[in-house]
């Protein structure tokens, strides 16, 4: 077998056009979320009763809300709580998916059976109803959402996890390092887990567009990040309450969520492909 | 086929142990006992809902004992009642929802079925064609779609802008002065913006796997089989391939199940639609604990029943499952 090398990935990941689209949006958001200070051109908090439900206009491209706030600046400002939420909330997700995936795939028997059995009845919950009543008891606050969306997604990751140490396992490279007295851990953690990195990446990243998703229908329910820190989802709930009136307020923050989710999905599928043109559908 | 009913049934039995397991951890995740929470730092909570939680839960009492009640009570569908001003039992208020909630859902299904199947077959046979390339990309943005946000402008477009469809709940005022058949209409109005969100995306999902499924399928040696042997094109496709790409998509529609019913949240609260997913939100608006601790495991427990719909009909339609 070939070894796989770096400028392979990097070679086939550049000539994949809708994976480099996928990461200039994604690139794009970074810089626009860092840059926030500096690019937005008003205080995404300065009320302007004077200036309440503009149209868009030159002075705001994009209107003002119901408070007379410039919704490009929000929609600005929001996007470090979109990008926030989103890693945060995967990054849990991958620890506890790693953590249960590899233990239940490294030792098999009990372990395997109740970490699996735990999977499956996780996913019986539909997963809104069980972020939802979570919130119920705790406080809608960004922490809290990101919590619990990372709580109650890392039943995909254990699956990939667990199905990738099943198979490496009894390899000979998982032999050597036991031979010369590697412990459960070690081999876990620096032999094995490395190799499943892939499948966690990919999933990793359509996660991040996952968990933007939910929570910017989190926010637009009124129950996700609290006004008046702006999120896209809790502006598209000021389009709600002025749906006759102001169509401007629901258009450009659905569009940026669509964009964002759709970049990182064009990403992590690029990623899958480059990895492997095998595995591609 | 009993035999693998029976199996499959009792296959349940510790899924819905660990459902109740689950439950019961989030009843008890506010930190600390959920009653002290509520009185001392929730102003929304007097002490008199502090007692009845107390009544409810069984607080006074030891953990595993605790829990030993609440599932007896939920065995007999004891769900204790509302917090909110009615205080109706829960299992009612629940029950009078859930139908809408279940028509709406079947019905988006349904749509899922039509559209999505021949859309996954058609791209399949003809892969590479505009066709394909086209549904990919729609399928590519259906991935991306917040439908939440897609509600809002069809709502602003069909409700405000053509005025064609009502944009909120299930009935207009008038309902009551109207024949049945217009009745009907008038209902069939308010569900099609519902329906059609609810089941969008489903749709690209479906259609994605359908393909999928069908490529993997017409590349098999019966296939070829079939059109060695000088079989019209449309009966190799209908009759031999569809048949084998149909089975596996009996699972993925069972899958789906908790998607649709954890959908009906959003979609009820944006068009006011008096099913259980908006009493779940307004119970969490309003903390109304009994009412949501209910519904989660409802919510569970029609996901397994989806679940094992899907098994049994699967199982019906290809031997070699009940067999092995």
């Amino acid at each position: 077998m070939k070894r796989f090398t770096h400028s392979d990935f990097w070679y086939r990941f550049s000539r994949n056009k809708l994976a480099v689209a996928g990461s200039v949006v994604v690139v794009s958001l970074f810089v626009v979320s860092m840059l926030a200070p500096w690019i937005s051109p008003y205080d995404p908090g300065d009320i302007n009763l004077q200036m309440v439900l503009v149209p868009p206009s030159a002075a705001h491209p994009l209107g003002t809300d119901q408070l007379g706030r410039d919704v490009l600046s929000r929609m600005i400002w929001g996007s470090r709580i979109s990008l926030k939420v989103g890693f945060v909330a995967v990054g849990i997700a991958v620890v506890i998916g790693a953590i249960l995936g590899a233990m239940a795939g490294y030792y098999g028997r009990w372990i395997d059976a109740v970490v699996m059995r735990f999977v499956d009845v996780m996913l019986c919950f539909p997963s809104f109803f069980l972020i939802l009543a979570v919130i119920a008891f705790l406080e809608p606050s960004i922490w809290n959402i990101m919590i619990v969306i990372g709580v109650t997604g890392w039943m995909g990751i254990t699956r990939l996890v667990r199905a990738d140490f099943v198979s490496l396992r009894e390899r000979e490279f998982v032999q050597a390092a036991r031979c010369i007295g590697a412990n459960d851990f070690r081999i876990i953690f620096v032999h094995i887990l490395p190799n499943a990195m892939a499948s966690i990446l990919v999933a990793a990243t359509l996660g991040v567009a996952g968990a933007i998703l939910t929570e910017s229908a989190l926010s637009f329910l009124g129950i996700g990040v609290q006004p008046p820190t702006p999120s896209w989802g809790n502006i598209l709930t000021a389009g709600k309450d002025n749906i006759d009136i102001a169509w401007w307020l629901s258009l450009f923050p659905g569009l940026a969520i669509l964009i964002t989710v759709l970049g990182f999905n064009l990403l992590g599928e690029g990623i899958r492909d480059s990895l492997d043109p095998r595995l591609r559908q | 086929m009993i035999a693998y009913i029976v199996k499959r049934i009792l296959f349940m039995v510790p899924l819905l142990i660990g459902i109740t397991i689950i439950s019961f951890v989030v009843i008890h995740l506010a930190p600390g006992s959920p009653t002290d929470l509520q009185t001392d730092l929730n102003p929304r909570v007097s002490a008199e809902m502090k007692a009845r939680m107390q009544a409810l839960y069984d607080l006074d009492k030891p953990l595993y004992q605790q829990y030993f009640i609440w599932v007896k009570k939920l065995s007999v569908m004891d769900l204790g009642t509302s917090f909110s001003p009615d205080r109706r039992p829960v299992i009612d208020k629940i029950m009078e929802r859930l139908p809408i909630t279940i028509i709406i859902n079947v019905l988006s299904l349904v749509l899922i079925i039509v559209v999505a199947l021949p859309i996954g077959v058609l791209s399949a046979v003809h892969q590479d064609s505009w066709f394909d390339k086209i549904t990919g990309v729609f399928v590519f943005i259906g991935f991306a779609m917040p439908t939440f946000w897609l509600a809002l402008l069809l709502m602003i477009l069909f409700g405000i802008y053509l005025g064609w469809l009502p944009i909120s709940g299930i009935r207009s005022l008038n309902y009551e002065y109207l024949t049945p058949i217009a009745a009907m209409i008038d209902l069939g109005k308010h569900l099609i913006l519902p329906v059609l969100l609810s089941a969008f995306g489903g749709l690209a999902g479906f259609s994605r796997y359908m393909r999928a499924n069908m490529l993997e399928v017409i590349r098999q040696d019966y296939i070829t089989t079939a059109r060695a042997k000088g079989l019209s094109e449309r009966a190799v496709i209908f009759k031999h391939a569809l048949r084998n790409a149909l089975l596996p998509v009996i699972t993925i529609l069972g899958l789906s199940v908790p998607g649709l019913i954890g959908g009906s949240v959003i979609f009820e609260t944006i068009f006011a639609i008096p099913g259980m997913g908006q009493l779940f939100y307004m119970s969490t608006m309003s903390r109304d604990y009994p009412v949501i601790m209910g519904i989660l495991v409802i919510g569970a427990v029609l996901t397994l029943i989806g679940n094992l719909i899907a098994d049994v009909s699967y199982a019906l339609a290809d031997p070699r499952i009940r067999v092995s």
